[in-house]
C-alpha cells in the first residue's frame, strides 16, 4: 500500500509549521496591527518631540544640544514595546493553545506522532518569523524616529547603544513568543493564556521594583521587560542612579535564559499530557 | 450483506494475523475507569466494528491506540509497534477521531496541504483526497463554514492522504446525509477489500449490521464480545414471535406447555421467546386455534445489542445514578 518510502526530513515538519501560520488570519490581524501600532507610537513620539524642541531656543553654545533629551529613547517608547511584548507573546501561545482548545492536537499528533519533533518545528517557525518581524519594526523604529529627529541630535546606527538597541529590541518579540507558547502549552486556553502573558511580561517587572530590598529588585532585573529596557538605555544620556542595576551581561544572558526554559516547559508539558 | 463476496476476499480468515493488537488496556482517570483490562485483536482485509453505548470507553481506546492517551495499563499496537514510536503517522494509520477536530479559520486545502507536507506527501495528493471525497469546489473555504457533513468528508479526505494500510474512525456516520453514508460504506467496503484494516467505532448498532462484518463490542470499558455479526446477532436469547389471536389465552397455555416462554403483549397479542414462528403456527394449526398474524422477529443485532449491554449502560434514560 504504502510504496513510497517514508520520508522523515525536519524541514518537512517546519514547511508544515510555516503553512498553519500563514494561512490563519488572526497572524497577519495580530502581527500586522501590532507592528504598525509600535512603528506608529514611537513616529508620533519623536515627531511631537522633534516640534517641540524646534520651538525651543537654542541651547547656549557649548553645550550639549538640548540637555536632558534623549533621542534613542523614541524609538523605544516603554508602553510601545510592552504593547508589541503582548501580542508576540500571543501568537506564540496562539500557535499553541489554538490547536489544543480546537483539538486540531488530535490530528496533529496522529500524523506526526513525533511530539518533540512537532513542537521543535512550531519553536523555530514562530521564533524566526517574530525574529524578522522584530527586526523591522525595531529598525523601521530607528531610523524613522532618528530621522524626524534629524535636527535635534538624531543618531545613527552606528552611535553608541544603537545598534544594541535595536538588536535588543528586534529579539524581544521572539523572547516573549516562545514565553508565550510555553504559557498557552500549560493553561491551554485562550483568555486564560492570555491573562498569563500579560501577568508575566508585564506584571511581574512592575511588582518587583524599587530598591527597598535587593532580592525583590533582583527578580525585577530577571525579567525581559527590565532587560529590554537596560539593553535600549542610551550610553551618552543621563541615567538616574539605581542602588541594583541590572548589568549588560545580566540583561543579554535573561534574554538567552527566558526563551531556553519556556522550550524546556512547552516540550515537556507538551509531551507528557494526554490529548 | 454479501455472503459470498465475503467468502471470496477471506478465503482463510484466522490465518492472517491481526494488524491492531490490544492487551490488557487499561486507563483510569481517578476513581473512574474508562476502560479496564481491554483485549482484543483486528484483523486485515475487512470491516471491523467497534460498538459500545455512549461512555463505553470507544473513544479512549482508540486514543491509546493511537498514543494521544497513556494507558494507565497493557498496551496498545498496530503493526506490532506502539504508534506513539513512529516519527511520522499518516503513511502508517489514517485516522478520523472527530470532525471537529481542525481549526476553524483555516481553508480545507490549508488543512490537508500543513498534515501532507509534515509527513512528506506531495500537493498532488491532497487535492486528489480532496476530490475523492467531494469537496474540491470546498476546499478554498474556510473550514469553519462547513456543515458537520463536510467536515466529516475532510477528516476521512486527512484519513487517506497517506494512503495507510490501518484505516481507524471515530463515528463516522455522525452528520452524513444517507448519500453520505452509502458513500461513506461503500468507500469502507472498497479499502477493507484492497486488503487494509478498518476498523470503525459506532454506538448505533443498526450502523455497523450493514456496513462490518466483525465486531469488537464493548461496555463500561470492558470487552462483551469480540466475533462474527452473525455469530453475535445469534447471541441474542429473545429472537421473539409475535402472535396475535382472539384466544390468546388457550394458545399461551398451548405454548407453555410446549417451554416456551410468553408474554402478553396487550389484547389478544402474544411476544413469545423459546420457540420459532414455524413451531408456534404449528402448534396453532393441530390445537385448531385461530392466528390472525404471526411475524417472526429475526435475531437482530440490535436485540443482542440491547441485550447484552443492558447491565453495562453508563447514561440510562430515566435513572438517577
Amino acid at each position: 500500500m504504502s510504496t513510497a518510502a517514508e520520508r522523515t526530513r525536519f524541514t518537512d515538519l517546519l514547511a508544515a509549521e510555516w503553512i498553519k501560520l500563514r494561512s490563519l488570519r488572526s497572524t497577519y490581524w495580530v502581527l500586522g496591527g501590532g507592528a504598525l501600532l509600535v512603528i506608529g507610537i514611537n513616529a508620533n513620539s519623536a515627531w511631537t518631540n522633534a516640534r517641540r524642541l524646534a520651538d525651543m531656543p537654542p541651547p547656549p553654545a557649548g553645550t550639549a544640544p538640548h540637555f536632558g533629551f534623549d533621542p534613542l529613547h523614541t524609538a523605544f517608547v516603554e508602553p510601545a514595546w510592552q504593547l508589541f511584548m503582548v501580542l508576540a507573546a500571543t501568537v506564540g501561545a496562539l500557535s499553541v493553545f489554538g490547536e489544543y482548545t480546537s483539538g486540531l492536537i488530535r490530528t496533529t499528533f496522529t500524523a506526526v506522532p513525533d511530539r518533540r519533533a512537532v513542537i521543535a518545528a512550531k519553536t523555530v517557525v514562530v521564533a524566526a518569523v517574530l525574529c524578522g518581524l522584530g527586526a523591522v519594526v525595531a529598525g523601521v523604529s530607528f531610523g524613522v524616529t532618528q530621522a524626524l529627529l534629524r535636527d535635534e541630535g538624531g543618531l545613527s546606527i552606528g552611535d553608541p547603544g544603537a545598534l544594541r538597541a535595536v538588536v535588543a529590541s528586534a529579539l524581544l518579540a521572539p523572547v516573549c513568543a516562545l514565553v508565550g507558547m510555553a504559557l498557552g502549552a500549560v493553561v491551554r486556553h485562550a483568555a486564560g493564556t492570555v491573562v498569563a502573558v500579560v501577568g508575566t511580561l508585564l506584571l511581574l517587572p512592575a511588582l518587583f521594583q524599587g530598591d527597598t530590598y535587593r532580592w525583590v529588585k533582583e527578580i525585577g532585573n530577571a525579567m525581559p521587560l527590565t532587560a529590554w529596557g537596560r539593553l535600549v538605555e542610551n550610553p551618552g544620556a543621563a541615567a538616574l542612579p539605581e542602588k541594583y542595576p541590572v548589568t549588560l551581561t545580566e540583561a543579554w544572558a535573561v534574554f538567552a535564559a527566558w526563551p531556553l526554559v519556556a522550550v524546556v516547559v512547552t516540550v515537556t508539558v507538551v509531551c507528557r499530557r494526554d490529548v | 450483506m454479501w455472503p459470498s463476496a465475503r467468502c471470496r476476499r477471506h478465503p482463510a480468515h484466522d490465518t492472517v494475523s491481526p494488524v491492531i493488537e490490544v492487551n490488557e488496556l487499561t486507563k483510569r482517570y481517578g476513581d473512574t475507569t474508562a476502560v479496564n483490562a481491554l483485549s482484543f485483536t483486528v484483523r486485515p482485509g475487512r470491516i471491523t466494528g467497534f460498538l459500545g453505548p455512549n461512555g463505553a470507553g470507544k473513544t479512549t481506546t482508540l486514543r491509546m491506540l493511537l498514543g494521544l492517551v497513556e494507558p494507565t495499563g497493557g498496551s496498545a499496537t498496530i503493526d506490532g509497534q506502539p504508534f506513539r514510536d513512529r516519527p511520522r503517522g499518516l503513511r502508517h494509520v489514517g485516522a478520523l477521531l472527530d470532525a471537529g477536530d481542525v481549526h476553524g479559520g483555516r481553508t480545507g486545502r490549508a488543512q490537508l496541504a500543513a498534515l501532507a507536507r509534515g509527513n512528506g506527501i506531495g500537493r498532488r495528493r491532497t487535492d486528489e483526497v480532496l476530490g475523492e471525497v467531494g469537496l474540491a469546489e470546498a476546499a478554498g473555504r474556510r473550514v469553519g463554514g462547513y456543515s458537520l457533513g463536510m467536515r466529516q468528508r475532510l477528516g476521512i479526505a486527512a484519513a487517506l492522504l497517506g494512503d495507510p494500510p490501518v484505516l481507524l474512525f471515530d463515528e463516522p456516520l455522525n452528520g452524513l446525509d444517507p448519500e453520505g453514508v452509502l458513500w461513506v460504506r461503500g468507500l469502507f467496503r472498497r479499502l477493507a477489500g484492497e486488503g487494509r484494516t478498518v476498523f470503525v467505532s459506532s454506538h448505533q448498532m443498526s450502523e455497523m449490521e450493514h456496513t462490518a462484518e466483525q465486531l469488537v463490542v464493548i461496555g463500561r470499558g470492558e470487552l462483551i464480545a469480540a466475533q462474527s455479526v452473525t455469530e453475535f446477532a445469534a447471541r441474542s436469547t429473545r429472537p421473539g414471535v409475535s402472535v396475535r389471536t382472539p384466544r390468546a389465552a388457550e394458545l399461551a397455555a398451548v405454548l407453555t406447555a410446549e417451554g416456551a416462554a410468553v408474554r402478553p403483549g396487550g389484547e389478544e397479542l402474544l411476544t413469545v421467546t423459546g420457540l420459532p414462528a414455524s413451531r408456534v403456527g404449528e402448534l396453532a394449526c393441530a390445537h385448531r386455534l385461530p392466528l390472525h398474524e404471526l411475524t417472526s422477529g429475526d435475531a437482530s443485532l440490535e436485540k443482542a445489542f440491547m441485550e447484552l449491554t443492558a447491565d453495562r449502560l453508563d447514561h440510562r434514560a430515566g435513572e438517577t445514578r
